[in-house]
């Protein structure tokens, strides 16, 4: 202080310039590249709209059917003809099976985790969930191949017989294979699990100890404390993570493609043979398409793309309608 | 029903395996090739003809060229370029098995000596290979040709006897059960289970499934009634990738019924169904037959190319003439090929269209292109420039 003092020369200009945050080099380079990560999402986003959009056009333009409707996927034909129908109808199928199955699941593994298994049960737990994760999805694919698909057979049977009067539980021909869409649905239900399990469960561990405590004091039982304090307060978190998940069901590819057999019938009967994805379609027919041939299938690539971001955009707004549970309301 | 649940987990292996390396050599490929074409200019282009060669159908070239294309032909060509290089010192000879789609699409964008395609070049595929030959288009030289073999599973039945309508009316599941009175008309002799018909067709878009869906069209019009397509459009059946986990299914799924190249078929031992066309004796699929049924073809290319007309083979009532086959081409420039590419290409085009590179087909399941057709294919290539 004192040591400042001589230098009073300039005491009207200097203390306004001292007020404002001094920059250094380090400063200006880590905003510099934090602001470039920022763009360059943006600028890949773009750039992968743009791609698609442009591939997607030239090849819709040259459609003989309607892009929205058709069953078939036959680029290759003159005229070509192909449609996202089926292949809509079976990667939402296919994904609300997988969501209808994981999302209870993974909330009561996350739940076990946090409040009802010891410590060290739950660390375990929560490691295997881990490795679970780290399964690459074409190993999935041959489980579901070799294991899933011959030990189902059973459970069609015995959903065909006792809920056939569902019609989605119908199967046409009882001894087919079940290489079905609810096979899919199943292994993509393993497939997301993981994911999330792993994020309910650091959203759960997040809801203050003092609610916990608070609801306990008051009486609660430990189901009444979960139901009460802890589910309200990370249900905004729980619907990110199934979001996450449902994002992988959707662009899921090797699984799909190796369980299913896939045809261009769109049917409400989920244990027939039959049924067909985005990506499942795109593997199947990319390696022997023309330019054409992959501009159309970059196209229906585009109708995914689109469909994702209305997923997201869609737990934008569940997620903002229940703000008020949110952590920075805590 | 156990024993088919068994082997319908085994034969997905065999189709999961397969996906996953299609996928796997499909992805590795791309990046080789543009590597290699940037270098391969800068190999020389020496054309020393004549070295030391123990067979006397090749006169040997140097360098390197890059091919690519159907998987069809993938042993053909195989054995073909071993034969080649043992021949020939100096000669590297790269055909990545892809598919004939995306070997039409490295041809055109210049990448490719030459591709391998299971069907001729479009109308607009031509258009844009005249940007790559400088003077010249791409042409379709026949060079592989090959029975597809309709393979079944029915214990207790051999020498099954089918005609055209029926295997349509099979494949379209409009025949569902083994003792269908079509089906027992052509086989008096037989005694047919009442089973299902359990049908396997490719899930991923194959040239395979065209050829069939050709034949189908072209021999039984009013029983098949979509157009021809590497997209399957029948009704029923299960569907599997490659034709390697059809026929695994097949060999392991009892009742079932399916198709693929033959070389499938005597490697897993499946019984392959004889063919009634009309001919005094029901026909087997051998590649011998197939030649005879490539010989009825016509050549409908216009100007130096050779692309055939298979349909007069569909329906042929010849003796020992098969009817359901496929031919798979090489394309190339007929002019403008690149300097530095031309001599070992047209060296090697050369050596596979001779008679002992038709002759070494036969070991490998394909059936060697007629003669009437390969002479042609002979006086085009050494026309090529």
């Amino acid at each position: 202080m004192t040591s400042t003092a001589p230098s009073t020369a300039p005491p009207p200009t200097a203390p306004p310039r001292k007020a404002r945050t001094v920059t250094r080099p380090g400063d200006r380079i880590f905003a510099g590249m934090s602001t470039g990560s920022g763009v360059l999402l943006l600028v890949v986003m773009a750039a992968i709209a743009v791609f698609l959009t442009v591939r997607a056009v030239h090849a819709i333009a040259k459609d003989h059917g309607n892009f929205l409707t058709t069953f078939e996927w036959n680029a290759a034909l003159t005229p070509p003809k192909f449609g996202v129908a089926v292949l809509a109808y079976g990667t939402a199928v296919s994904s609300i099976i997988a969501m209808v199955i994981a999302v209870p699941i993974a909330v009561g593994i996350a739940l076990f985790i946090t409040h009802y298994a010891p410590r060290k049960v739950g660390g375990a737990i929560a490691f295997v969930v881990d490795l679970l994760a780290a399964v690459p999805s074409i190993i999935y694919g041959l489980w579901g191949a070799l294991f899933l698909v011959p030990h189902l057979s059973g459970l069609n049977l015995w959903l065909d017989k006792y809920f056939g009067w569902t019609v989605i539980f119908d199967k046409s021909d009882p001894n087919s294979s079940p290489r079905s869409l609810f096979t899919v649905g199943i292994l993509l239900a393993i497939m997301i699990l993981p994911i999330i399990t792993n994020v309910s469960r650091e959203v759960i561990r997040q809801v203050p100890r003092m609610h916990q405590e608070a609801a306990l004091a008051l009486g609660a039982t430990r189901w009444e404390v979960i139901r009460m304090s802890v589910l309200p307060f990370a249900r905004s978190g729980i619907i990110s993570a199934s979001m996450l998940g449902l994002g992988r069901a959707l662009g899921e590819t090797m699984a799909v493609a190796t369980v299913l057999s896939a045809n261009s019938e769109l049917s409400a009967h989920l244990l027939d043979i039959g049924g067909g994805t985005f990506s499942q379609n795109i593997v199947a027919k990319f390696g022997e398409a023309t330019d054409f041939g992959r501009d159309a299938l970059i196209a229906s690539g585009l109708v995914l793309f689109v469909i994702t971001l209305v997923v997201n955009g869609a737990a934008r707004v569940i997620i903002a309608r229940r703000k008020e549970y949110s952590g920075a309301n805590a | 029903m156990k024993l088919q649940r068994k082997s319908g987990l085994r034969a997905l292996t065999v189709g999961a395996v397969a996906v996953t390396g299609a996928l796997v050599l499909t992805a590795c490929g791309s990046d080789n090739n543009s590597d290699n074409s940037s270098s391969s200019s800068s190999s020389p282009s020496s054309s020393s003809s004549g070295s030391s060669s123990n067979a006397s159908s090749i006169s040997c070239a140097k360098g390197q060229i890059l091919s690519s294309g159907s998987t069809a032909q993938q042993n053909a060509i195989e054995a073909w370029v071993k034969n080649y290089q043992q021949a020939c010192q100096g000669a590297t000879i790269n055909y990545k098995p892809s598919s004939s789609g995306q070997g039409v699409i490295d041809f055109n964008q210049g990448t490719d000596a030459f591709a391998g395609s299971d069907s001729p070049l479009a109308a607009d595929e031509i258009t844009s290979s005249k940007k790559v030959c400088s003077g010249g288009e791409g042409i379709d030289l026949p060079m592989v040709g090959g029975p597809i073999a309709i393979g079944y599973n029915l214990p207790g039945v051999s020498n099954l006897v089918l005609d055209a309508p029926t295997l349509a009316k099979i494949f379209n599941s409009k025949i569902t059960t083994w003792n269908d009175p079509a089906i027992k008309k052509l086989n008096p002799g037989a005694s047919l289970p009442s089973t299902k018909i359990q049908t396997v067709h490719r899930q991923d878009d194959s040239g395979t499934t065209d050829n069939l869906t050709k034949y189908l069209g072209g021999a039984a019009k009013a029983d098949w009634p979509y157009p021809h397509a590497k997209a399957w459009a029948g009704k029923g059946g299960q569907a599997v990738a490659q034709s390697s986990g059809v026929a695994s299914l097949v060999k392991q799924t009892e009742g079932s019924i399916g198709y693929f190249e033959l070389s499938y078929a005597t490697a897993d031992s499946i019984p392959t169904v004889k063919i009634a066309t009309g001919a005094p004796q029901p026909v087997e699929a051998t590649t011998a037959n197939a030649s005879n049924g490539i010989a009825q073809a016509k050549v409908v290319g216009t100007g130096s190319d050779l692309a055939l007309d298979l349909s007069a083979a569909y329906t042929t009532k010849a003796p020992n003439a098969y009817p359901i086959v496929l031919t798979t081409y090489e394309i190339v420039c007929d002019k403008g090929n690149k300097a530095d590419t031309l001599p070992l290409t047209k060296s090697f085009l050369n050596y596979i269209a001779s008679a002992d590179g038709q002759s070494a087909l036969t070991s490998a399941g394909y059936a060697p292109i007629p003669d009437a057709i390969i002479s042609k294919v002979r006086s085009t290539i050494s026309a090529l420039s």
